[in-house]
């Protein structure tokens, strides 16, 4: 209590050199805050992406399929067991039965994947609905990254050519139908999205599936025979890893940021040693223990982070909840390493944790930095101190 | 704790050496003496003698190297840092010569120091220090800083702030060696007047004609040694004014 109201007293009679230290630091909260929230928000605009277009609920792979290895595509499928067809029944589930192709935009040769997804579907976010238009060929949606590569636009038609379960080539036309947006590129890049049983048709593999998408908040089946049961966190653990890479690259700013205002801290306690030691000698023969000397100033270095705190909080606040509600606008694909077109928007995002976790450690850090200093003034002699002796 | 009877300091055999090069330097050569309570006293000779030396160890902020000092009943050699810390803010004041107020207090803050240290409630403290700065004549200046006050005035905070705990001795190193003569005399008389009302021991240390003719014994050191302690019956000063 007394440390506190000393500390306090220091601080207010420090004046002028208390503010500017207050507001380095309270810069430094603002940059961190203000960076991470963007990172956050941009991160979660991510995920949300990939579970809404991709993951749903969780997903059921045939045994022998492996994303990562197109060659299990022929192998990969099999009927829909009983009790996940009936989940698709009820539209808690959707099919999608994936197939290696070629087509043709534009007379080049590109390979492509073909998925199959029933028009009826609303599990997950491409626009499947239009999967019902007819007009003699098979219609076909496509995303926006891949109607950019190849050239193909909505009403274009494009031949497609694959090999069937026996191993017999065919062809045929398909016709976007809709080119839809979206920020998962892993359900855009390179594929083709057709009705189900079109593609069924095509592979002669009526009533198989590579994969069956389970709707959010269904909850995983248990174990099926020549199935497995793939759970979010499976599904989204190469996205999340790289949230993990990407904030620890981001903390090497936080680090040097934080470097900045610890040695403007440092640098005035420090300085404190040598110009208030006849102070500090004078506190000893007041009957100041060295602890006492030794939290005072650790104290009243540590409340200059609550001082940046607040002063952050009188710009900061108003600014960043502006940016919370408008959004943060980012040039267009200047960052894909997410397997994700960057949107053109970032929501940032600033959670409790995220503020409350920056006050603490720039408070235990200033804490930190004042406490090295005044341990060494608490080391001195009262006498040496009162003369005004060290260096 | 202390036997009000007893001697307020009592040294004896007191050797004090600080190191030196390879060897050391003996500042103190062998000190025997003591101080009663209610005594205005004060150490005097040229400087260099050990004057602060012998009152450094009185205060409990330096230890003696030989021999021992009792003071307040404790042993100063033998204290812990944190038992002397404890002497010094419950009975111990300090006056320096270099006034050393705290820069960033105001005088109230300054006066109101010891006491919070103390932890004694707000109101006490108000009252306390209130009623020293009267007794320094500076009512009117508790909200100015040290920057803004004269030596003079800067000295007599520094007497407010060492009595505000009402100690059992205060001890002022050369405390008019900053100061004009007019204000050496004011600060005296309001140390004579506090002696004399409160009953707190003063001990000086001084080399300062003006000073040293207020005092009512004067211990003489020279060299390390006491050479003389004479106990004036009457100090002319006393009451001759100015
Ligand atoms: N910390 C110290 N280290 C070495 N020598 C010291 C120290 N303090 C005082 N002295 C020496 O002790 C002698 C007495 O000093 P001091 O007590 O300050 O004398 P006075 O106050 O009478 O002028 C001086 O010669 C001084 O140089
Ligand atoms: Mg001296």
């Amino acid at each position: 209590m007394m440390a506190w109201k000393l500390a306090f007293r220091n601080l207010a009679g420090a004046g002028l050199r208390t503010w500017l230290n207050a507001l380095v630091l309270s810069l430094c909260y603002f940059m961190i805050i203000w960076h991470k929230g963007l990172l956050d928000g941009w991160d979660r605009f991510a995920r949300t992406e990939k579970i809404e277009w991709e993951i749903g609920g969780g997903q059921c792979w045939h045994s022998r399929y492996d994303p990562f290895d197109p060659f299990t595509l022929t192998d990969g499928h099999g009927p829909v067991p009983a009790e996940l067809a009936s989940r698709i029944e009820e539209g808690r589930a959707a099919a999608v039965l994936i197939a290696q192709g070629t087509f043709y935009p534009n007379g080049r040769m590109q390979s492509v994947l073909l998925k199959g997804i029933d028009p009826d579907q609303s599990v997950i976010k491409i626009p499947s609905g239009a999967l019902k238009a007819e007009n003699g060929t098979i219609p076909a949606v496509v995303g926006g990254r891949m109607a950019e590569t190849t050239g193909l636009s909505e009403g274009d038609a494009v031949t497609v050519r694959w090999r069937n379960r026996h191993g017999a080539y065919d062809a045929t036309e398909v016709t976007i139908a809709r080119v839809f947006k979206t920020y998962a590129l892993s359900v855009d890049a390179g594929q083709i999205w057709i009705p189900l049983d079109s593609l069924r048709r095509m592979m002669e593999m009526p009533d198989e599936a590579t994969l069956v998408v389970l709707s959010r908040g269904s909850g995983l089946p248990g174990s099926l025979p020549e199935w497995t049961v793939k759970n979010p966190a499976f599904l989204l653990s190469d996205i999340d890893q790289l949230i993990r890479s990407k904030s620890i690259g981001g903390s090497v700013l936080y680090v040097a940021l934080m470097g900045l205002a610890m040695l403007a801290i440092f640098d005035t306690q420090v300085l404190s040693i040598f110009r208030r030691q006849r102070e500090i000698g004078m506190q000893m023969a007041l009957g100041m223990t060295r602890g006492q000397v030794i939290r005072l100033f650790t104290l009243e270095g540590a409340l200059h982070s609550i001082l940046a705190a607040a002063i952050a909080a009188v710009y900061g606040i108003p600014f960043l909840a502006v940016l919370a509600a408008r959004g943060f606008g980012v040039p267009q694909s200047s960052d894909s390493s997410y397997g994700i077109i960057v949107a053109e928007k970032i929501f940032p995002r600033y959670s409790a944790g995220l503020v409350l976790g920056t006050v603490l450690v720039i408070f235990i850090t200033t804490a930190i930095v004042s406490y090295i200093p005044a341990r060494k003034i608490a080391g001195m002699k009262p006498t040496e101190a009162i003369r005004g002796k060290i260096q | 704790m202390n036997a009000s009877n007893g001697p307020i300091a009592r040294l004896s055999g007191l050797v004090k050496r600080f190191p030196m090069g390879r060897g050391h330097f003996t500042a103190l050569r062998g000190i025997d003496l003591q101080i009663m309570p209610g005594e205005f006293t004060g150490v005097v000779g040229p400087s260099g003698s050990g004057k602060t030396t012998l009152l450094n160890i009185i205060g409990s902020l330096d230890t003696p190297s030989e021999g021992s000092a009792v003071v307040l009943g404790r042993s100063i050699g033998e204290l812990s840092h944190k038992q002397a810390a404890d002497l010094r803010n419950h009975h111990i004041g300090f006056i320096f010569q270099t006034f050393n107020l705290l820069p960033v207090y105001s005088v109230y803050e300054n006066v109101e120091f010891p006491l919070l240290l103390l932890r004694k409630p707000a109101e006490e403290r108000r009252k306390a220090v209130l009623e020293m700065l009267e007794w320094v004549g500076l009512s009117d200046k508790i909200r100015s800083r040290p920057s803004q006050l004269s030596g003079g005035e800067c000295q007599r905070v520094a007497i407010a702030r060492a009595m505000v705990k009402k100690p059992g001795i205060v001890l002022a190193d050369e405390p008019t060696a900053n100061l004009d003569a007019d204000n050496s005399h004011h600060i005296l008389k309001t140390m004579v007047r506090m002696n004399e009302n409160f009953g707190t021991t003063f001990c000086f240390a001084t080399h300062d004609e003006k000073v040293i003719r207020y005092l009512r014994r004067k211990i003489l050191l020279e060299d390390g040694r006491v050479t003389k302690d004479e106990t004036v019956k009457k100090p002319r000063l006393r009451r001759a004014g100015t």
